[in-house]
C-alpha cells in the first residue's frame, strides 16, 4: 500500500497549496492549467490514483465470497474503506454506510426504498429551489406514481435558501425534507443544523444532499441528526463510479432491498429469499470495489490536510474571488452574502457565458458554463445560463487573478468596435 | 488558433444585433429548438409560398455563435425555394463540422460565402452545435408542416 508522503508542516492555519498541487500529477501533465471546475468533478492525488493502480496488483480478488487468503485482503481493504467512511462522516456505525455509484444512485435508492414502502398519497416531499436535477427528478418521478405533492422552498433575497418559509412550509403532512448541503451553482451553504431540527420538530424525516459540502466543510452527520446524507466519491478528490448513502442504522433496518440479485441475499431458494442486514442489502452483485478502496485514499488524503484547514481555506478563496468579481466592471456575481463556499457563479454584460468558456479555454482557464443541472434555480434566478469557477484545495489566488485576466480579454475581445 | 477569427466583426455584429429577430405572426411553419447541455434557446418562424420561403424570423437566447447563426440563416434561406435552402444547409454542415467540402450550385455561391465567417468553430468542437442549433430547428420546422416541433442537440 503506498503511503503519502508526509505532508509538511505548515505555520499556524496557512495553507501550503505548492506542497498540495505537487500531490496533484494533472498539474504536472498540464503545465498552466488553471483548473476552475472542481464542483463538476475534482482532481485526484497521486495516492488515490497510485493506491487503486497498487491494490489491483497486490491485494485483489472478489470481496465476501472467497476463502483463500487473496480474497480475505480485498474483503478487510472494502470493509476498511467502508470504516474510513465512516470515520470521516462520524456515523454511529459501519453498518449506516453505503456503497453506491454516486449521490445520483443513493437519492434514487431513498426515493425508490424508503420513499416508495413509506410515503402516501398526499404526503408532501420538502424540496428547495437550489437543488441540482438530481434531487428534484427522483422525486418527481416517485409522486407521479404514488400522488405526492413536492414542496419547494424559496430563495431568500441573498440567493440562498429562505430558512423562514421553509419553516412556513413544514406542515404536518411533511414526511421528506430533501435539501442539499451547499448549492452546486452558487455556493450558499445551507444552516443543515438547524433545518434537521425544525424538520424533525414536524415529524418529518430529512435528507441532505452533500456532494458540494463534504469537499469543503467538515461533515459530522451525528451532529447533524440528519435521516439521510448522500454524497459523490468523484467531488471530493476519489475516483468516478463511488459514492456514499448514509442512513440511520433504524431507518435502513426497515427499508426494503432496491436492486436485487447476489450479496444482498442470506438464503435463496425458487420459493423464497431472505434478505441480508444492511448495508449488504442495498449493495446488490460485485461492489465498485477499487472506488471505494480509492474513495477511502482521497477522504484519508483530506483528513491529512485537515478539514478544517481546508474549510478555512475555501472560505478565504470564495471571499477573495467574490470580491475581486464584484468590483470588476461589467461583472455581476450571483447571490450574496458570506455563506457561499467554494463557488462562485456569475455573468458579464455582452458576453454569453458559453462564448466566456471559450475564450477562457484559450488561456487554460478551465470554467463551467451552463444551467448547471439546475434549470429550475436558474428560471428562479431569472438567468438562462451562468459562467461558474470553483475551487479546491489545489486552488489559490493566482487562479482567481488568472480568472480575472481572462474575463478582461472577454471584455475586450467583445466589446471592441466592429464593422457591420 | 486566434479567437479573433473564431470571434469575426460578422459574428459579434449579428451576436449584438441580430437580424429579422422576433416572432412572426402569420408563419406557416415554426419549431423550437434547445441545446440542452448549455440551455441555448431558439424558435424559428417560417413563411412559405409554394415551396419558396418568403418570411424567416427567429427568437430565442444563446450564445454569440448561436445567435450569429440564426440571425444570418434568416438572412439567407429568406426567398429561397425549400430546396435550395437545403443545399445551403448541407453546404453549411460540412463548413462548420470541418467535413469534406459540398459544392453549391453557382446561384447560391454569395449566399455560401455568407455563412463563412461561422467556419471558425470547426475547430472548436464543443461550439459546433452552436452554428448547427437554429439549421437543425429550421428543418424540424419544415418537416413538421405546420405543427410545432421541437428538436434537441446534445
Ligand atoms: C449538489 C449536487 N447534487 C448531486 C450531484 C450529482 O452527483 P453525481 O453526478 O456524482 O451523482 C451533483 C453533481 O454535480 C451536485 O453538485
Amino acid at each position: 500500500m503506498t503511503m503519502l508522503a508526509p505532508l509538511r508542516p505548515v505555520a499556524g492555519n496557512s495553507f501550503d497549496v505548492a506542497w498540495i498541487r505537487r500531490e496533484f500529477p494533472v498539474f504536472e501533465r498540464n503545465p498552466g492549467l488553471v483548473f476552475l471546475d472542481t464542483a463538476a468533478s475534482a482532481q485526484k492525488p497521486r495516492s488515490v490514483i497510485d493506491g487503486i493502480a497498487e491494490f489491483y496488483r497486490s491485494d485483489y480478488a472478489n470481496v465476501h465470497r472467497g476463502v483463500y487468503g487473496l480474497s480475505a485482503r480485498s474483503t478487510a481493504r472494502f470493509e476498511g474503506a467502508r470504516e474510513t467512511v465512516r470515520r470521516f462522516l462520524n456515523a454511529a456505525d459501519v453498518s449506516e454506510i453505503v456503497f453506491v455509484r454516486g449521490a445520483t444512485e443513493g437519492l434514487n435508492l431513498v426515493a425508490q426504498s424508503w420513499g416508495a414502502t413509506f410515503l402516501k398519497p398526499g404526503d408532501q416531499v420538502l424540496l428547495s429551489a437550489l437543488e441540482h436535477h438530481s434531487n428534484i427528478v427522483p422525486w418527481q418521478q416517485l409522486r407521479d406514481r404514488l400522488g405526492l405533492e413536492l414542496v419547494i422552498v424559496p430563495l431568500d433575497s441573498s440567493g440562498g435558501l429562505d430558512v423562514a418559509a421553509f419553516e412556513r412550509l413544514l406542515t404536518p403532512r411533511t414526511r421528506l425534507v430533501a435539501i442539499t448541503h451547499i448549492a452546486n451553482v452558487t455556493g450558499h451553504v445551507v444552516p443543515a443544523a438547524a433545518l434537521v431540527r425544525l424538520a424533525h420538530a414536524r415529524g418529518a424525516k430529512i435528507l441532505l444532499d452533500g456532494c458540494q459540502a463534504v469537499p469543503r466543510l467538515p461533515v459530522d452527520v451525528q451532529a447533524l441528526d440528519c435521516d439521510f446524507y448522500v454524497l459523490s466519491g468523484h467531488k471530493c478528490y476519489g475516483p468516478t463510479g463511488i459514492g456514499v448513502l448514509y442512513a440511520k442504522r433504524a431507518i435502513l433496518d426497515a427499508m426494503p432491498p432496491w436492486q436485487s440479485g447476489g450479496d444482498m441475499i442470506t438464503t435463496v431458494t425458487f420459493e423464497r429469499t431472505t434478505y441480508q442486514e444492511p448495508p449488504q442489502r442495498f449493495e446488490a452483485g460485485t461492489p465498485d470495489i477499487s472506488g471505494a478502496i480509492g474513495l477511502a485514499l482521497a477522504l484519508d488524503f483530506m483528513d491529512q490536510v485537515g478539514r478544517t484547514t481546508i474549510r478555512d481555506h475555501e472560505q478565504a478563496l470564495t471571499r477573495y474571488a467574490r470580491d475581486r468579481l464584484a468590483t470588476m466592471p461589467g461583472v455581476s456575481v450571483v447571490g450574496a452574502g458570506s455563506e457561499c463556499l467554494g463557488v462562485v457563479s456569475f455573468t458579464v454584460d455582452g458576453v454569453h457565458p458559453h462564448d466566456l468558456a471559450t475564450i477562457f479555454d484559450q488561456s487554460n482557464v478551465a470554467i463551467r458554463a451552463g444551467h448547471h443541472c439546475a434549470q429550475p434555480l436558474m428560471d428562479t434566478l431569472g438567468l438562462a445560463a451562468t459562467a461558474r469557477a470553483s475551487f479546491g484545495i489545489y486552488s489559490d489566488e493566482s487562479d482567481v487573478d488568472a480568472l480575472v485576466t481572462a474575463i478582461r480579454a472577454a471584455q475586450r475581445l467583445f466589446d471592441r468596435p466592429v464593422q457591420g | 488558433m486566434d479567437l479573433r477569427e473564431l470571434y469575426q466583426d460578422i459574428i459579434l455584429d449579428h451576436g449584438r444585433h441580430p437580424r429579422n429577430f422576433g416572432a412572426l405572426s402569420d408563419a406557416s411553419h415554426f419549431a423550437h429548438g434547445h441545446n440542452p447541455l448549455c440551455g441555448d434557446k431558439v424558435t424559428i418562424f417560417v413563411k412559405l409560398d409554394g415551396d419558396r420561403i418568403v418570411e424567416a424570423r427567429f427568437e430565442g437566447h444563446g450564445c454569440a455563435i448561436s445567435t450569429a447563426s440564426a440571425s444570418l440563416m434568416t438572412e439567407v434561406v429568406k426567398n429561397k425555394t425549400l430546396a435550395e435552402a437545403d443545399a445551403l444547409f448541407q453546404n453549411f454542415h460540412t463548413k462548420v463540422t470541418g467535413g469534406e467540402q459540398i459544392a453549391l450550385p453557382a446561384a447560391l455561391e454569395d449566399d455560401g460565402d455568407r455563412l463563412e465567417p461561422l467556419a471558425g468553430v470547426k475547430s472548436y468542437p464543443a461550439r459546433v452545435k452552436c452554428a448547427t442549433l437554429a439549421w437543425h430547428t429550421f428543418e424540424a420546422a419544415m418537416h413538421a408542416g405546420s405543427i410545432a416541433a421541437a428538436v434537441k442537440t446534445e
